[in-house]
């Protein structure tokens, strides 16, 4: 990896310099969705893209999900490396037939004869008062899909490498943004390009109390509760997934073993999300190192509420994840 | 707009060469060979479930042969007639239809992609295939083809909105069957001609007699040409019936009558045209005594094909989702490859 020059940038601004370096490298790679084109999208990431690449390599797609990506699908079946964007991964369900009987299907109905190198990023999550419909987080359903890969970053300068590297991927990734992240996340990226392996988790800070378990948009939530315990003198290990499927089982499961307790913190609805999948995976792989149950902190059983004065109670934050270690400990 | 079925047997034409001509029938014959023999097959045991084409011979190697070779068709299940003109082995269909993992790849070359179940979701797909085809400049056509009930979903409808917005290069063949399954045509939609439909995307439709090959041949052929120029997308539909059920676990007299399959059969496409060809001069007793010799041969050269692939191994089932497996379906793979569950390893 090239790491000599950094600037700081957010988001939004790693993401389109990952397609930007992508476009450039690549004649395959073409940038499409609704309203990507001259507007640049609906939160600007791929700004400046189409009057740089032209219209044919970064163009606006009709309004019409399955369309987007059974266009995807067969521009990869040609030989060319899509990568598509929907405006907010809620916006994924109308999409949904094209997703599992075919995107992730392909290359087994067809014995590897045909992959799809596809990419399809959307925004998720809350925490940014978006309207109804436009905070849900599908990935549970994705990951729940064989064939594809789910990729949620949770820094602009992993957002970057990890882009570029699901775009050279030979199979479908799915890679999740937290609108929440876009604008309020800033590091420093390096210039250039670079990849950053998937399927890959990374342990951000080490301790010996519990482990905490998330990713997206959730990282920033679980670092800042492992900032307040530890000023309690509680250090706690904290793990970003980074990429969901395939899950870096072991990282996870070496985390729990050494602290034996763990709590796994996602915005998707409880049941059946993710965390649900993390949680039964410790059980399975680390449960004689466990002191106490495995705790999930995640939204609730209903839908992502779009009432911005309550927001907050859905969404999971560090108040919330504090209590969750507390009971762990004290159990 | 006024839509009436182009046709040309019924009048007695036949505006083919004759070498054209013959090798229309002869795929038609081919194709009307390989539905027989897999119906009877199944109905030994020897297939699973089968989705015949019978009747639908005209409309689906009238629009293969349409096309040229660097061209690709997207087709949906019962197009097996269409992948037979694509050179899809025979072996390889059998093998599909025993829902063998050998019969899911089609072999390097061939330029068609595996039928699809799901209705009507690969019309976006096909628009995907078409312009990935104009970015590298290979300009392929790409036909892809349901039935009428297909029609009625949501992907139909994206499908050629993109294509006629892009001008992609691609054939829309609608076979209309008069039946989604059981539902007959007028509780599917409220218009006489699916091809009227074409003017709301801003594309040429077309409207042919389905069971009249020579008619949709010339048809596709002309939509063929229209794509390779880059004036974009075609609606073809094919007025015809099949003659059999919808698969092979259907009951056709629950949902239509007798008198109703006696009248298409009349019009059966394969006997029609032998009738046009003979009439012509260019087809006799003789001829097709020798063809269906060779059908025989060839039919029972692939058969022997197919039952001698060996028996699936029981880690293919996790074998192919990704390039390269991931920690889950590796260890799977080891559990089914040393004949273990996948609890006894975890």
């Amino acid at each position: 990896m090239v790491k000599e020059k950094t600037r700081v940038l957010n988001m939004v601004q790693a993401i389109n310099e990952a397609l930007d370096l992508a476009l450039a490298q690549d004649p395959r790679v073409l940038v499409f969705g609704e309203d990507v084109g001259r507007l640049g999208g609906v939160f600007r990431v791929t700004e400046g893209l189409q009057a740089k690449h032209g219209e044919a390599r970064v163009f606006d797609t009709p309004l019409a999900e399955s369309g987007i990506l059974g266009l995807a699908i067969g521009l990869a079946m040609g030989g060319m490396r899509p990568v598509a964007e929907i405006q907010f991964a809620g916006f994924l369900y109308p999409a949904l037939d094209q997703i599992l009987s075919h995107l992730g299907r392909w290359r087994h109905r067809s014995r590897g004869r045909v992959g799809l190198p596809v990419v399809v990023r959307a925004p998720y999550g809350g925490g940014v008062h978006t309207p109804e419909q436009h905070a849900d987080s599908p990935e549970a359903i994705l990951c729940h899909t064989p064939g594809v890969k789910v990729v949620i970053p949770s820094s602009p300068e992993r957002a970057k490498g990890l882009l570029l590297a699901a775009i050279e991927d030979e199979d479908p990734v799915f890679f999740l943004e937290a609108i929440k992240l876009y604008r309020g996340a800033r590091a420093e990226v390096p210039e250039g390009y670079y990849t950053l392996p998937l399927g890959k988790a990374r342990v951000l800070r080490e301790g010996k109390a519990a482990t905490l378990i998330g990713y997206g948009g959730m990282v920033e939530v679980m670092l800042e509760a492992a900032e307040v315990a530890g000023r309690e003198g509680v250090e706690v290990t904290v793990v970003d997934l980074e990429t969901l499927v395939p899950l870096d089982e072991e990282t996870v499961l070496e985390a729990v073993r050494a602290t034996g307790r763990a709590i796994v913190v996602y915005e998707a609805m409880r049941t059946g999300g993710f965390g649900a999948e993390v949680a039964a995976r410790i059980a399975e792989g680390a449960l004689d190192y466990l002191q106490a149950p495995v705790l999930r902190v995640a939204g609730y059983d209903a839908p992502y509420p779009p009432f911005s004065a309550i927001e907050h109670l859905y969404r999971p934050n560090a108040r919330r994840v504090l209590a969750a270690l507390r009971k762990a400990l004290s159990y | 707009m006024k839509l009436k079925p182009v046709g040309y047997l019924e009048r007695g034409e036949l505006p083919l060469e004759k070498g054209e001509a013959l090798r229309l029938y002869r795929a038609m014959r081919r194709a009307r060979f390989f539905d027989e023999k897999a119906m009877t097959l199944q109905r030994q045991g020897r297939l699973g479930v089968y989705a015949p084409f019978m009747g639908q011979e005209a409309a689906q190697v009238g629009v293969g042969l349409a096309l040229g070779e660097g061209d690709w068709v997207v087709p949906s299940y019962r197009e097996t007639a269409l992948l037979l003109t694509r050179g899809v082995p025979i072996h390889v269909l059998l093998l599909y239809w025993r829902a063998h993992p050998a019969g899911w790849g089609f072999p390097e070359g061939v330029r068609a992609v595996n039928p699809y179940i799901p209705i009507a979701t690969q019309i976006p797909q096909a628009v995907g295939l078409a312009l990935a085809g104009r970015h590298r400049g290979e300009g392929w056509v790409v036909a892809t083809s349901i039935g009428d009930g297909g029609t009625s979903e949501g992907d139909f409808h994206e499908g050629l909105n993109f294509a006629a917005v892009f001008q992609a290069p691609v054939i829309f063949l609608v076979q209309n069957n008069g039946y989604a399954i059981s539902v007959p045509r007028h509780r599917q939609m409220r218009v006489d001609y699916i091809a009227r439909k074409a003017e709301g995307y801003g594309m040429p439709g077309v409207v042919v007699d389905g069971n009249d090959a020579v008619a949709v041949y010339l048809e596709a052929k002309k939509a063929v040409e229209r794509a390779r120029k880059g004036e974009g997308p075609t609606l073809l539909e094919a007025l015809t019936y099949r003659l059999a059920p919808h698969t092979t676990s259907d009951d056709p007299s629950r949902y239509r009558t007798r008198e109703e399959e006696e009248a298409w059969r009349k019009k059966d496409p394969v006997l029609r045209f032998r009738k046009a060809l003979e009439e012509g001069g260019l087809w006799g007793e003789e001829e097709e005594r020798a063809l269906l010799g060779e059908l025989e041969e060839e039919f029972a050269r692939e058969l022997a094909l197919a039952d001698s692939a060996p028996e699936p191994r029981p880690e293919e089932i996790v074998e192919h989702v990704y390039k390269e497996m991931g920690p889950d379906q590796r260890r799977a793979f080891e559990a089914l490859r040393q004949g273990l569950h996948l609890e006894e390893v975890w």
